[in-house]
């Protein structure tokens, strides 16, 4: 039998390899320098939910996101790893979203498509670091939750059993679907784009995208249901715009600082064999030594 | 992230060539795919973007996984054990990586579950792959077999076995055995036919075949009892689930070891032919052998690329005398001579491709109706180009790309003769590039034809009678100039009547003549991308001037009596 999982995915700013204009000087992120890409662990819950469609014939995954019209991108993405469709959630009311904010439109989406198996989200995403939306998602959908999610160790009809990475350990739990997981970056990573899929979904639009396209390809969509990105405002998924966006976000910036290191960069380790060559393998490697 | 078709933009500027129009219209058959696979091209540009999309996949796994596996794989290389062998860690990972990413089976078409791309891109992509392993590109590069099943199998074979090649299962062409290595009219591998079973059945040993414990195989036997040469030899499928075919031992190599090189013990081995009997080496072979020289050209300029890199960073990072070393005359000039002879046999390998797809795709074509008389000529015409240029290619690639790994050692000093650093690998891998699929001395054989014929002269004047852009005109005066004097040498040793002389100086004009049309080919390049490319041509059309001076005095000064003094 096939499971119905959808992935919740987030495009952000790549603030791993952070220049000097990755910031600007009012203490905000400068989107414009940084590419937008996709949140480096929703790609490790991504590939743990293909690795179920790869078992289970019939299983279908869907990519959920919320963001500007361009975030349709990174549905592409995972149609071009092996996803079967997305959800695009859009709209200039849920612009401003703080995480509580955020977890309840994509809630409302979730009701929305319903008749889910799965859920899967990364565990946080590195533009905000809270890894509080997964958590809430599950919360407000009433749903069972297991995070720190590594891999999927076995599943039978609706019992799931998860090995955990937590501080210091593994933990192995199981659970009982519907249920939502959040998952690691200790996790498999994704499998690249394929070359069909690529050629296959590369035309795959949005709404917006579509009607900004101008029918440049409109001869060659037609009848392809499986290029067209749903896409959804508030009013689509019924949802209160007063718990969207802006105003349905307590949380608010009292300032922002801009710290700049003093210190050099320092670390601590062991006086363990292990410890000792990785040190002398790094001093060699960066050629202070040798 | 790192991505090697973003960061070389050379690649980008010759799938742009104004002749892919042309390729993908044959290849594409008036694009009559796009109704039947959700995932063929609806127009040229279409198809264009297609490729550009699934070369930055390369790109990115060439960079992210398999440059990133390179060092580990050389120093764990395969194992074998009871007669099978298993792979290093990182070339299982590097397998997947490209099994997943749909990167098997590329130029294969739809119908089999390939992606149908010409050789140009399918060549970036093995250009790609070298730079970032060429080991790898060994066991990568091998669906080029596919090829050889799909234009002499049959149907029913081609539905059997592509399809598995396309999901991700791996080949090997077993040809040389321990008597037969360039001599492979000596193969002794015995084919008989079973009547029993209605299958042949191999017998024997194969040696130094290249990923011998693959799934598919294409075997080069003797199914004519009592002969002994080329004409009794004919080639079979031997598929590893029948089993049979045991390895015996794995080579310990100088380079590529990643890229295990076995020999094979065939023991009744069950086998099915592939395409008719005796034309086993004189047809299929050759033709398997054209499109693996193809694919150690395009290895050959990814070593190269690879070399030159190492090369220039180091150049840049080291300091001695109180600045970079790139900035010392005696330092930038090798740098810049490295990157004239990369640009310069690229430009080689993809004018070679172009030749290649074209008459290809007009061949197939031929299989399914008849060409009209002008496809008929242009078939003749590229088919005729491919087969003089693949020589030149593959010889004159793989002895720049030997060329370059070592320059890249020098640039690096003593640190380069240390292990702690990627250029003794690239040093060890360049060194087969000019030996397998036909010595550079083999190449040479093939070429030299078309020099004593004309046909690299005619295809020289027709560069001269291209335009190139106004600031190079002085540089394509003086290539004018070095061609009168190959034109000269060619007369002198042809004119002397003496086979023995004529294979001395051989190799001195098959270069001249192929140094000549890799500067042309930079001159149209810097035309068309002049900052990517005039630099590269004006320092090889230097290059080549000090060369074909050097090889002309050579040859004109060589008389038949002095070959007493060479002869051993």
């Amino acid at each position: 039998m096939g499971y119905k999982i959808i992935v919740l995915a987030k495009q952000v700013p790549d603030t791993r390899n952070v220049g000097k204009d990755a910031m600007n000087a009012d203490g905000t992120v400068n989107r414009a320098a940084l590419p937008a890409i996709f949140n480096p662990e929703d790609l490790n819950a991504l590939e743990l939910a293909l690795s179920i469609k790869d078992k289970f014939e019939g299983t279908v995954v869907k990519i959920l996101t919320m963001g500007p019209p361009r975030a349709s991108e990174i549905i592409r993405e995972g149609l071009f790893r092996g996803a079967d469709g997305g959800y695009l959630l859009t709209d200039r009311a849920f612009a401003g979203a703080d995480t509580l904010a955020t977890s309840y439109a994509l809630a409302t989406a979730i009701r929305k498509i319903g008749g889910y198996d799965l859920i899967v989200s990364g565990r946080q995403a590195i533009d905000g670091d809270t890894a509080q939306v997964g958590p809430q998602v599950a919360e407000k959908l009433g749903l069972p939750q297991i995070t720190y999610s590594e891999e999927v160790l076995s599943l039978d009809g609706d019992h799931i059993v998860v090995r955990r990475h937590i501080d210091g350990g593994i933990e192995v739990v199981e659970g009982r679907l519907p249920l939502l997981l959040t998952v690691n970056n200790s996790a498999a990573p994704c499998r690249p784009r394929n070359a069909k899929l690529v050629q296959k979904y590369k035309y795959a639009k949005s709404k917006s995208e579509t009607d900004e396209a101008g029918g440049r390809y409109a001869g060659f969509t037609a009848g392809r249901d499986y290029l067209t990105i749903t896409e959804w405002g508030v009013a689509d998924v019924d949802g209160d715009t007063a718990q969207c966006g802006l105003s349905g976000s307590p949380t608010k910036v009292k300032k922002v600082e801009n710290i700049i290191f003093q210190a050099k960069e320092s670390r601590s380790m062991t006086g363990s064999d292990e410890d000792i060559e990785s040190l002398i393998v790094e001093l060699i490697n960066n050629h202070t030594i040798g | 992230m790192a991505n090697f078709y973003l960061d070389t933009p050379e690649l980008r500027h010759y799938l742009h060539h104004p002749l892919m129009r042309r390729i993908v219209e044959l290849k594409e058959r008036n694009f009559k795919d796009k109704d039947t696979y959700d995932y063929a091209p609806f127009d040229f540009e279409d198809a264009m973007d297609s490729y550009e999309r699934v070369l930055q996949i390369i790109g990115e796994i060439c960079a992210d996984t398999i440059a990133q596996n390179a060092e580990g794989v050389d120093h764990e290389g395969p194992v074998c054990k009871d007669g099978r062998v298993t792979y290093a860690p990182g070339t299982k990972a590097n397998l997947d990586a490209v099994t997943k990413a749909g990167l098997m089976g590329v130029a294969m078409p739809r119908r089999y579950g390939g992606l149908n791309f010409p050789n140009v891109p399918y060549m970036m992509a093995a250009d790609m792959v070298s730079r970032a392993d060429a080991g790898f590109e060994n066991l990568w590069g091998l669906q080029d077999c596919a090829e050889t099943l799909y234009e002499f199998g049959n149907e029913d074979q081609r539905m059997r076995y592509i399809p598995r090649i396309c999901r991700g299962e791996t080949m090997s062409m077993d040809l040389t055995e321990p008597d037969a290595g360039s001599d492979l009219q000596s193969v002794m591998l015995k084919a008989t036919y079973d009547e029993q079973n209605g299958c042949w059945r191999l017998n024997g040993v194969k040696r130094f075949i290249t990923n011998g414990d693959s799934d598919i195989h294409l075997v080069l036997a003797r199914s004519e009892e009592g002969t002994k040469d080329g004409r009794g030899l004919s080639m079979f499928i031997y598929d590893k689930r029948d089993g049979g075919v045991n390895v015996r031992r794995i080579e310990n190599k100088m380079g590529i070891k990643g890229s295990p090189t076995c020999e094979l013990v065939f023991k009744n081995a069950k086998a099915e032919l592939c395409g008719d009997r005796k034309l086993g080496l004189i047809k299929y072979v050759m033709a398997l052998m054209n499109g693996a020289r193809l694919g150690i050209a395009a290895q050959s300029v990814g070593v190269s690329q690879a070399a030159y890199n190492e090369a220039i960073a180091y150049a840049k990072d080291r300091r001695q005398f109180g600045k970079a070393i790139i900035e010392f005359p005696a330092v930038y000039e090798i740098l810049s001579l490295m990157k004239a002879k990369l640009d310069a046999s690229r430009s080689l390998l993809y004018e070679t491709t172009r030749f290649v797809d074209m008459y290809k795709a007009l061949d197939d074509i031929a299989k399914e109706r008849k060409l009209t008389p002008e496809e008929r000529q242009e078939q003749k015409r590229y088919s005729k180009l491919a087969d003089s240029f693949t020589p030149l290619a593959k010889g004159l690639g793989s002895e720049f790309a030997n060329q370059n790994a070592y320059d890249c050692i020098q640039i690096h000093g003593g640190s380069g003769f240390m292990k702690d650093y990627a250029c003794e690998r690239i040093y060890r891998d360049a060194r087969i590039t000019s030996i397998y699929e036909g010595t550079t001395q083999l190449q040479v054989v093939a070429a030299i034809r078309y020099v004593t014929t004309g046909a690299y002269l005619a295809q020289i004047r027709e560069y001269e009678a291209s335009d190139v852009d106004e600031s190079l005109r002085s540089l394509k005066d003086r290539l004018a100039l070095l061609t009168g004097k190959y034109a000269e040498a060619v007369a002198h040793v042809t004119d002397a009547k003496d086979q023995e002389l004529h294979d001395i100086c051989a190799r001195k004009l098959v270069e001249m003549a192929g140094y000549i049309i890799m500067a042309h080919l930079l001159l149209q390049d810097a035309t068309v991308s002049p900052d990517m490319f005039r630099d590269s041509a004006f320092v090889f059309t230097r290059y080549v001037e000090g060369e074909v001076e050097k090889n002309y005095s050579y040859v004109m000064g060589i008389t038949s009596e002095d070959l007493a003094h060479y002869r051993k």
